[in-house]
């Protein structure tokens, strides 16, 4: 028999069952769907967090304290200690394919203008930060050299704190309070949008590092170095310049461990992008189950089936048809209702996925390559559950099969 | 030896039910021409059904040798088989065993799709000719729900016929349908006998008999009696006859009178198949 008339045999004998058809397609339909789902969430995720930290700067390397650091995260406020002032001067001076460096000197304060006030980040930096981030002034200027080695009271304003303390008056000129301490405002910095971590980029103060240090927190701890590679190509040797050279300045002989971690953009995305991966992987098991049981229900309902249509087997076997015609024409049945539901999940999944991004407003991503993929599992779990039942059909004999009550 | 369709020598088939086994074939030897029209009768349980199954390659004998159309049966493995019955025969059963749901014409179909040769052929019209052959061109959608006993008996034969097999076996094709019905149904396979397809039927009754034009009869899985039939009827001419019938024993009006003229077939046809009877014996 043609392929075709099998299939058209097969939509006929599942349109003659249609609601018994739609329960045992169900659960492949749960299980594609979930996994359509998932996948476009868990994608969307990913494909949002590389983004944002590629939109961190350019040819980006980050050093934080600490010798070890998990998802890209460091751990524990006592390991702030290690850095220091030092290491950037040491590594500005000596390293060869570093091109800025800035380090962050991270706290939280309230500050207060006369229309309003705000709590925030302030970040002390360098004027190498606007470069190392490509994060310019857009409104007023940056700080300059001058204003940090001075440690003037200067800052630039993030979109959002600009927002939040001026409303619609010019915010550059006027005065804003940061802890008790009056900062002249130098320039507002153009819009960033979210992190990775989905905070606001832009709800930030930046002043001069050396500021920061000595006017604000008081304590020089520096939970963040971040520096800028001449170019792509050149991260890795970057790395490895600025690793040696802060393990020079921390005077660490050779076996010691670092007490700070270098990571390039790059593998900040990928730690970031590998918390979404459990969660994916937790959801891929659910639906893995779904489709399992879904598999077992077509089996079941083939097995009914073979029962139901015994004499319609004896018939086609007395006219002519062999085991392996029998064989095949239940085996298309249970693959075309897996790919069926399948097709249906597939759908559901789409339209979850999208009503899901819509509401929570995850950005959700449907790959091609899913779509095959699961159409095709669909299709293999019809063929490893329904061979059995096909096989049972086939192995009839035509004068029992007819005679079947 | 060339027209002859099925030879058969000493064909044993034996049950084997638990502990005891029944022996529904004793050593049958029979042989079959082509264009021959048997019927095989026999009081119940004496083994026509399962005869006819062997011959029909839908069982297997325990022992002896079949012979179908040149081809030695009991050499052949399942797939083979299957073959033979696409290609070689065309089995009527009592029930019609045609598919449920399924039209007229793609039950008459079917047979050709299982078809292995490769041949390329139009099945569609294979089967609309066969429908037609048997009297149903007008019937090429209906399903058998809404199909007469008589007709789908006669999508059966149309399914029978429609791959121009060697011999055409049926196995009580009368036996669910009323007398004037089973006089259609054996004109149709007179018509088809006329045309060199060998027949060989199954019947109980001896007013069926009398159509065919020999007599072959089993008695506890063997043929006991093998005979030509002498006063062979004519089926067309009994329905003929009967449509003759006055209907003035009748009260009712003009739309009955198709009901008269089957039951007149029924007294007409029973007198005339006690006389075939006799002749058999
Ligand atoms: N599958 C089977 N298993 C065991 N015994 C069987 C089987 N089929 C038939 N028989 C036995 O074989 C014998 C012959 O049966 P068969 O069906 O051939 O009779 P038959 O002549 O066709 O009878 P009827 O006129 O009632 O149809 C019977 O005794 C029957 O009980
Ligand atoms: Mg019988």
């Amino acid at each position: 028999m043609k392929l075709m008339t099998l299939v058209k045999l097969a939509l006929q004998a599942i349109r003659k069952n249609k609601m018994r058809a739609t329960l045992t397609m169900l659960g492949i339909i749960i299980g594609v769907a979930a996994v359509i789902v998932m996948v476009a969430v868990g994608y969307g995720a990913r494909s949002r967090i590389k983004e944002q930290i590629n939109n961190l700067g350019t040819n980006m390397i980050v050093i934080t304290p600490g010798a070890s650091t998990q998802g890209g995260v460091s751990q524990g406020a006592q390991a702030f200690a290690t850095l220091t002032i030092d290491d950037v001067t040491k590594v500005r001076a000596e390293a060869q394919y570093v091109t800025a460096i800035s380090p962050v000197v991270v706290s939280r304060m309230q500050v207060v203008t006369p229309q309003g006030n705000w709590r925030t980040a302030i970040n002390g930096v360098d004027t190498d930060y606007q470069t190392i981030r490509n994060w310019a002034a857009a409104d007023g200027a940056f700080f300059g050299p001058d204003d940090v080695r001075s440690s003037r009271t200067v800052a630039v304003l993030g979109r959002t704190v600009a927002q939040r303390l001026f409303a619609d008056n010019e915010p550059v000129g006027q005065e804003v309070q940061i802890g008790n301490v009056p900062f002249t405002i130098v320039g507002v910095l153009a819009p960033k949008g979210q992190t990775a971590s989905g905070t606001d980029s832009d709800d930030v103060i930046l002043v001069p590092y050396t500021t920061a240090s000595t006017r604000l927190s008081g304590k020089p701890r520096i939970p963040q170095i971040i520096a800028s590679a001449g170019s792509a190509q050149d991260i890795p040797a970057a790395q490895d310049e600025v690793r040696a050279l802060v393990r020079e300045a921390h005077h660490l002989t050779q076996n010691d461990d670092d007490d700070f971690t270098v990571k390039n953009q790059n593998e900040l995305a990928d730690a970031a992008a590998s918390s979404t991966n459990v969660m994916t992987l937790l959801m891929a098991a659910i639906a893995s189950i779904s489709l399992l049981v879904g598999g077992i229900g077509i089996m079941n309902i083939m097995l009914v089936s073979v029962t139901e249509r015994t004499r319609e087997i004896g018939i086609r076997l007395a006219i002519g048809a062999r085991g392996s015609d029998v064989l095949t024409q239940f085996l298309v049945e249970s693959i075309v209702m897996g790919v069926i539901g399948g097709a249906i999940g597939l759908l559901t999944g789409v339209i979850g996925a999208k009503v899901l991004g819509h509401f929570t407003g995850w950005e959700t991503a449907i790959s091609p390559l899913i779509m095959v993929v699961s159409i095709g599992f669909s299709g293999a779990v019809g063929v490893f559950f329904g061979y059995y039942p096909a096989r049972k059909a086939a192995a009839l004999n035509p004068i029992e099969a007819l005679r079947y009550e | 030896m060339d027209d002859v369709v099925i030879q058969t020598n000493a064909l044993t088939k034996t049950y084997e039910s638990g502990s005891n086994s029944v022996h529904a074939l004793r050593g049958i030897d029979l042989t079959v021409h082509r264009g021959e029209f048997i019927a095989v009768m026999g009081t119940s349980g004496s083994g026509k059904s399962t005869l006819m199954n062997v011959l029909g390659c839908l069982d297997t004998p325990t022992s002896g040798n079949y012979l179908l159309d040149g081809v030695h049966i009991e050499t052949l493995d399942k797939n083979q088989l299957a073959a033979i019955r696409n290609e070689k025969i065309g089995f009527v059963f009592q029930g019609f065993n045609l598919l449920a749901r399924t039209s007229a014409l793609e039950n008459v179909e079917l047979p050709l799709l299982y078809d292995r040769s490769g041949r390329k052929r139009d099945t569609k019209a294979m089967a609309i000719a066969a429908l037609g052959r048997v009297g149903l061109g007008d019937r090429l959608n209906h399903q058998p729900s809404e199909l007469s006993g008589g007709q789908q008996q006669r999508v059966a034969i149309a399914r029978a016929l429609v791959t121009e097999p060697a011999l055409v076996l049926a196995d009580e094709p009368t036996g669910n349908l009323d007398s004037r019905t089973s006089i259609e149904v054996m004109a149709l396979f007179q018509a088809l006998n006329e045309q060199g397809i060998t027949v060989v039927l199954v019947t109980h009754e001896p007013d069926v008999a009398v159509y065919a034009k020999r007599i072959v009869e089993v008695r506890d899985g063997r043929i006991r009696r093998d005979a030509p039939v002498k006063n062979r009827h004519n089926a067309a001419e009994d329905l003929a006859a009967a449509e003759l019938l006055p209907d003035d024993d009748l009260v009712a009006g003009p739309s009955a009178a198709d009901a008269a003229a089957g039951g007149g077939a029924s007294t007409e046809k029973a007198a005339a198949v006690s006389s075939g009877e006799r002749s058999v014996a």
